[in-house]
């Protein structure tokens, strides 16, 4: 009797979950181990083409300098937007959740959101408008400032760098804000009715209650931006090579797959690694 | 410092951020009813680039099969998205633990693994390029979201209704019909807003897997932008931000994301 009770219940979740875990183990995990297989190929295997197992793929990764130079460069962009969007994004969070009140904080709260759910193209399409030489940008520091001003941004590091932290800035403050929000109010007029000055509470309350959420909202920043193409090609022109670029490059202009799938592994690598290390944080900040 | 002082300038510095987030979108909007197409000022209106948009073969059948493709992904990944976290939610099992850690990677990867990924494995099966490669991927980028989203709503879904009902004579069915599906609804369709969202918005895995000339409408704005950009870019550009925030405001209606309750 229990036993059939429980087929019928293992029958039921089964045929709730398998649908939308095949699906993922298709889209997702086959593909991914498909490109591990082609990573260790000398050709693509399809047609006529003579192909066969090798490590060449890697070995160009650790043999010739350029791309760990633009891994490297790749990740340096990813700390700089992360440290970034922080500065910017945590204050910002900080005064959402425990300086603006009642119903002016959730309509306000959905703004800085919104854009995120919005095309990250389009967003950093409308970047290309506002920075380019003669743009919008340039006029309107013209017109306010005394002097002339020759803004030309765009086609150039700080360009991306402005963009990206655009595209990723509602990680962090929507993280952060979760966290803030959680720290009882209470604690903090206790603190001060005990004599704790604003740097006290800030150092010795705030941040340490914070730090998993804003470390979550880093990580959540780091990890795309490490990957980013799309952005340093519109935004950077000439100076916009990274590593995410040189991969998109070997699937659809160079049509060396297996390169590109080595690049993209020890790009995924990379990205484990950061994952891995932070894993404990962002259990901490789910909870 | 008073903190008066303090909560002002925390107020003005909130106000900043949101001109830096909104500025560029509404510059953008700006410049596509300005007459040059060289975005000269002083702005001039002009409807051009709209109607030039309205005859654009090519942006048009893009839309249309992005709008398409959003459709599609948008219910199976809200049947399959909400049938999973039904099973993730009523059930205990072994391996639960497992298949909620396996929702991450599909969020967590950088798409240009992904898409990289599935361009090679749809090859490889003799799938290839196409919409039907396309809404594979989108689908397994969506399923995920639809599952947070609906398993968020679940979590406070109150057991003890079922009970009630069911002692008082309902049937399994009855029960589902009545009590659970209603109370899961703004779940469902905060879910189903969100994948439409992921699926019309996305351009990375688009690119990798839509066959050159049957794009999407991302994939084609990316490739028009580096040949050098015109106006009836922006003019899409513009439709476009604007359809996908008033899905997200709908969106959050229904889910309270990101609200205090």
């Amino acid at each position: 009797m229990s036993t059939t009770l429980a087929n019928q219940q293992r029958s039921k979740i089964i045929s709730l979950l398998s649908p939308a875990y095949l699906w993922l183990t298709v889209a997702i995990f086959l593909p991914l181990s498909a490109m591990l297989y082609f990573s260790f190929l000398s050709d693509v295997p399809f047609g006529q083409t003579e192909w066969h197992l090798t490590t060449e793929n890697y070995q160009a990764f650790f043999q010739t300098t350029t791309y760990a130079k633009l891994l490297w460069k790749s990740i340096k962009l990813g700390l700089i937007v992360t440290g970034f969007a922080v500065l910017v994004g945590f204050p910002c969070a900080y005064v959402l959740a425990k300086v603006i009140q009642g119903r002016a904080r959730e309509a306000l709260f959905l703004l800085v959101i919104l854009p995120f759910w919005s095309n990250s193209l389009v967003r950093i399409f409308s970047w290309a408008i506002v920075l380019r030489g003669n743009g919008v940008l340039e006029i309107g520091l013209n017109a306010i400032l005394p002097f002339e001003v020759d803004v030309n941004l765009m086609f150039s590091t700080p360009a991306i760098v402005i963009g990206l932290v655009h595209s990723y800035l509602p990680y962090v403050i929507l993280t952060s804000y979760l966290a803030l929000q959680a720290i009882d109010d209470n604690l903090i007029d206790a603190a001060r009715s005990m004599g704790a000055g604003k740097h006290t509470i800030l150092w010795r309350i705030i941040l340490p209650l914070s730090l998993p959420g804003l470390l979550a909202g880093a990580v959540l920043i780091f990890v795309p931006v490490v990957g980013s193409f799309m952005e340093p090609r519109i935004l950077g022109g000439r100076v916009g090579t990274y590593f995410g670029t040189v991969i998109e490059d070997q699937f659809v202009a160079v049509f060396n797959w297996p390169l590109g799938a080595a690049l993209s592994f020890i790009l995924l690598a990379v990205v484990l690694v950061i994952l891995a290390l932070s894993s404990p944080i962002l259990r901490r900040a789910q909870t | 410092m008073s903190g008066l002082l303090l909560a002002r300038l925390g107020k003005i510095w909130l106000f900043c951020i949101l001109v830096f987030l909104y500025a560029p979108i509404l510059v953008m909007a700006f410049m596509s009813f300005n007459a040059s197409q060289y975005y000269q000022l002083p702005f001039e209106f002009s409807l051009k680039w709209y109607e030039k948009l309205a005859g654009n073969a090519e942006i048009l059948d893009a839309a249309t099969r992005s709008i398409l493709i959003a459709l599609v992904t948008t219910v199976i990944a809200t049947v399959l998205g909400t049938a999973a976290s039904v099973a993730l939610f009523r059930f205990e099992f072994r391996g639960k633990r497992f298949l909620q850690v396996m929702l991450f990677p599909p969020i967590a990867i950088p798409w240009l693994i992904t898409g990289t990924a599935m361009l090679i494995f749809f090859y490889g099966i003799g799938l290839g390029r196409g919409t039907p490669s396309v809404i594979i991927g989108h689908v397994a980028l969506a399923i995920p979201y639809v599952i947070v989203v609906v398993s968020a709503r679940l979590a406070t879904f109150d057991h003890t209704l079922e009970e009630a009902a069911r002692s008082m004579g309902a049937s399994g069915w009855t029960v589902t019909r009545r009590v659970t599906m209603p109370w899961i609804a703004p779940g469902i369709i905060a879910g189903a807003l969100f994948a439409f969202a992921v699926s019309f918005d996305q351009f990375v895995v688009s690119y990798f897997l839509s066959e050159p000339g049957d794009s999407t409408l991302p994939v084609l704005i990316y490739t028009s932008i580096r040949k050098g950009f015109t106006p009836e870019i922006n003019a899409i550009s513009t439709i476009i931000i604007t359809v996908s925030m008033v899905v997200m405001l709908i969106a959050a209606r229904f889910s309270n994301f990101g609200g205090e309750r």
